[in-house]
């Protein structure tokens, strides 16, 4: 394992104290229990928004903490749900009396420590309400398993939900809006090379040369199938195909294509697969208006990438173009 | 053990269960390596360490149960914090003001778990889970008196229940995007729960 660490327990508190320093004009990052915040306080009267989840996936979401997007990010350690005292912690750190949406991606852990930081939170009055993330369509069965994973999407969520909460709409609309986001988006996800969690100390699964896993989730699992290595334009279509027919996204469509890096894949190989996603939905009659290329929800060093798809209305549209100021995402302002 | 489980029993319990996961965290793992992520052993020992190392001089039980609770859900995270602290602070919650639990108050208590452990984590008996070894374990409680061979029988039930867990499907948490895969592994929650019970009644049986 060659990594830039100093200590496979410490690497989660060194990369907080990094993005402190890099963004302290920007975010506060908070120790025991870990959660960053907005430099800034609470904003009275806005509904705040609290996401969280395993570390390893940077910038998600410690990176989208900022103007028009997250108000607080609870790191838990690599791929490890954070824990309901961190939750609860940002929670009471960033509401402005008005209420906050915990934004959860779909896993177990993270569900249940969500679950029990809401419960917490209203035990103190604090109103919270909770919107469970599941767009990967990877996962086919969700009646006799934990369901659709969040992936992809989420990022799209936090963006989109962030601005309606820093236009001032309240707890119940900006639900239902997550909500919305979350039920017209599909991704998939493909991984070239698997990564190493800091503490295993070795890959998670091994992929010859010639080998890919299609259906990945974002941390490290193992995917729908395994198959040969082939084009990216080969390979963006067997991605496109399930996203397309599963929403089914239909001839007059807006959309936003989010094309993912999984950390270890250079944008150029991301524009690439996002030529032929392109191409792919304008076939389809779908009409790409908004974009988002680059590495933004991650499994560590994995080479590989994944295809997100959102239906776009007018409103989302309108609030994916608002101002974001964070480390990772940042227009308009 | 006539005495019944007080504070310096159940003190002592926490000592022996997290010495135990300590010693076993490497068997822990492995089973949860096999339909999981592979951390369950390693996290439950930092978990029962902080346990102790927090535990200080509670009052009752009740107040014993809560603390242990609490400190679970802040230091072993995944799914496991939450669904073993929430099995402690019901537990603390149906202790009520009792400094010492008989055989009839010990099966109400950790009925009261159980059924915390099912409404947090939405799962039934067969889908895999610490339930299965649960379930059991508290049937096995009821009608029982004397107190040793109540949590004789709790333990053998559960450890009974959690061998029995390698013939199932799984249908809850990571091991469910396994399917039929996962028959023939042991769930790790299901062992872990065991090891807990069994802990109790080498202490106190």
């Amino acid at each position: 394992m060659k990594k830039f660490i100093n200590a496979a327990d410490r690497v989660v508190e060194d990369s907080l104290a990094g993005m402190a320093a890099a963004h302290h004009d920007l975010i506060k990052v908070h120790y025991e229990p870990n959660f960053i915040t907005r430099a800034g306080g609470p904003v009275k009267g806005k509904v705040a928004i609290v996401s969280g989840g395993g570390s390893g996936h940077e910038p998600m979401h410690g990176g989208f903490v900022g103007r028009g997007m997250l108000h607080a990010a609870c790191p838990g350690a690599v791929f490890t749900s954070p824990t309901p005292d961190q939750m609860l912690a940002a929670t009471k750190a960033v509401d402005g009396g008005t209420g906050v949406l915990h934004i959860v991606k779909n896993y177990t852990g993270d569900i249940l420590n969500f679950e029990m930081a809401a419960d917490l939170a209203k035990e103190e009055n604090i109103h919270v309400n909770a919107v469970v993330t599941d767009d990967d369509v990877a996962v086919q069965d969700s009646l006799y398993t934990a369901g659709r994973r969040g992936v992809g999407g989420t990022v799209l969520a936090e963006k989109i939900c962030g601005a309606a909460a820093e236009a001032g709409a309240d707890l119940e609309t900006v639900t239902a809006l997550c909500r919305k986001v979350n039920a017209s988006v599909r991704s998939i996800g493909v991984a070239l090379s698997a990564c190493t969690v800091p503490h295993a100390g070795k890959p998670s699964f091994t992929l010859e040369d010639d080998e890919i896993e299609f259906g990945i989730g974002i941390h490290g699992e193992p995917g729908r199938r395994r198959a040969k290595h082939a084009s990216a334009d080969e390979l963006a279509a067997m991605m496109m195909e399930p996203i397309l027919t599963d929403l089914p996204f239909t001839k007059g469509d807006h959309a936003l294509l989010f094309v993912n890096g999984m950390g270890g894949t250079p944008l150029i190989e991301l524009y690439v697969l996002f030529r032929k996603a392109h191409a792919i939905a304008a076939q389809h009659g779908v009409t790409i208006s908004r974009s988002l290329v680059g590495s933004y929800i991650t499994s560590l060093e994995m080479a590989g990438a994944s295809i997100s798809l959102l239906r776009l209305d007018d409103s989302m549209t309108k609030y994916w173009d608002a101002p974001v100021v964070t480390p990772a995402l940042r227009w308009g302002a | 053990m006539s005495g019944g489980l007080d504070v310096a029993v159940l003190t002592a319990w926490l000592g022996r269960v997290a010495v135990r996961y300590a010693a076993e965290q490497g068997y822990l793992c492995d089973l949860d390596a096999a339909i999981g992520d592979g951390d369950h052993g390693a996290n439950l020992a930092r978990g029962f360490t902080a346990v102790v190392a927090k535990l200080g001089q509670p009052a009752s039980p009740a107040a014993l149960f809560k603390s242990v609770g609490m400190t679970l859900i802040g230091t072993v995270g995944g799914a496991s914090g939450p669904l073993y602290g929430t099995l402690f602070i019901d537990m603390g919650k149906a202790a009520g003001e009792s400094t010492t639990l008989d055989a009839a108050s010990w099966a109400k208590v950790l009925a009261a778990g159980l059924a915390g452990v099912a409404a947090r984590g939405k799962a039934q008996p067969g889908d895999k889970t610490m339930i299965d070894a649960l379930t059991p374990a508290v049937q096995a409680l009821q009608g029982e008196t004397d107190l040793t061979a109540a949590l004789t029988a709790s333990a053998a039930a559960a450890v009974h229940g959690a061998e029995a867990t390698k013939k199932l499907i799984a249908h809850k948490g990571r091991a469910s995007y396994l399917g039929e895969r996962a028959i023939g592994h042991q769930d790790p929650g299901a062992t872990s729960l065991a090891m807990l019970l069994q802990g109790l009644a080498s202490e106190a049986g």
